[in-house]
C-alpha cells in the first residue's frame, strides 16, 4: 500500500491514470498492394483515370508509405505517370485536382 | 521484330481530310518498311491536361504493329520533322502489355 500512496504523491497535477486500458482499436488495417491482390501486370498510362488515385491534388505521386503499393509496382506506377503526362493525359503541375 | 505502340498528337487545326492523309501516310512509311499493323485507334479530339504549342486541343490516334527495332529512328525523325505533330510516344510491349492490348481491344469492340 505504501507505493500506492508514493505513487500518489509522485502524481502531477492533470495526469489522468485508468485502472482498465482505454478502449481504443489501435489494430490499423494492414495495406496491402492492390496489384499483386488483384494479379494485375501492367498499368497502362492511356487510362489516366486510374492513374488519377496514385497521385494527390496537386498532381505529384503518392509515396507507396501511403498507397501500400508494392515497390515493383510503384515503380510501373511512376513510369505510367509519366508517360501520361508527356502525352498531356495528366498534367505536370494543377491545383484541386480532386 | 519486336511489338510497339504509338500514340501521337496532331494539330487541331487540321481538317478531317488532313488527318486522314497524315494518319495514312505515316502508315504507309511503317507498312513499306516492313511493318505488321495490328491495331490502330483513332480517339478523336481530346481536350489536353496542359496547353501544347498554345493549343488546348488535339486529336490522338493511336497505332500498334510490330516491327524491326531500326525502324523506329527513321519515324520518329519523321515525327519530329513534321510540323503537325505536336507529341508523340512510342513504347515497345513486353508481353503483359500486349495480354493487356489484346484485352483492350476487345473491350473496346463490345462497347461500340
Amino acid at each position: 500500500m505504501a507505493t500506492l500512496q508514493q505513487q500518489a504523491k509522485g502524481k502531477k497535477d492533470g495526469e489522468i491514470r485508468y485502472l482498465t486500458p482505454l478502449n481504443i482499436d489501435t489494430l490499423k488495417t494492414k495495406k496491402y498492394c492492390r496489384f499483386k491482390k488483384s494479379g494485375i501486370k501492367y498499368i497502362d498510362y492511356k487510362d489516366p483515370d486510374f492513374l488519377l488515385s496514385f497521385v494527390n491534388e496537386q498532381g505529384k505521386l503518392l509515396p507507396r508509405r501511403l498507397t501500400g503499393t508494392s515497390l515493383k509496382y510503384q515503380r510501373k506506377v511512376s513510369v505510367a505517370v509519366k508517360r501520361a503526362r508527356h502525352l498531356a493525359l495528366m498534367p505536370y503541375v494543377a491545383d484541386l485536382l480532386k | 521484330m519486336n511489338h510497339y505502340e504509338t500514340v501521337f498528337i496532331l494539330n487541331p487545326v487540321l481538317s478531317e481530310e488532313q488527318i486522314k492523309e497524315t494518319v495514312k501516310k505515316y502508315e504507309d512509311f511503317l507498312v513499306s518498311k516492313g511493318a505488321k499493323m495490328i491495331a490502330k485507334e483513332d480517339w478523336g479530339i481530346k481536350k489536353l491536361a496542359y496547353p501544347i504549342q498554345n493549343k488546348k486541343s488535339g486529336f490522338y490516334h493511336l497505332f500498334e504493329f510490330t516491327v524491326d527495332g531500326a525502324v523506329i529512328g527513321p519515324l520518329e525523325l519523321a515525327f519530329r520533322r513534321d510540323e503537325r505533330f505536336m507529341r508523340y510516344l512510342t513504347v515497345k510491349l513486353d508481353k503483359h502489355a500486349i495480354a493487356w492490348a489484346e484485352k483492350r481491344r476487345t473491350r473496346n469492340k463490345q462497347k461500340a
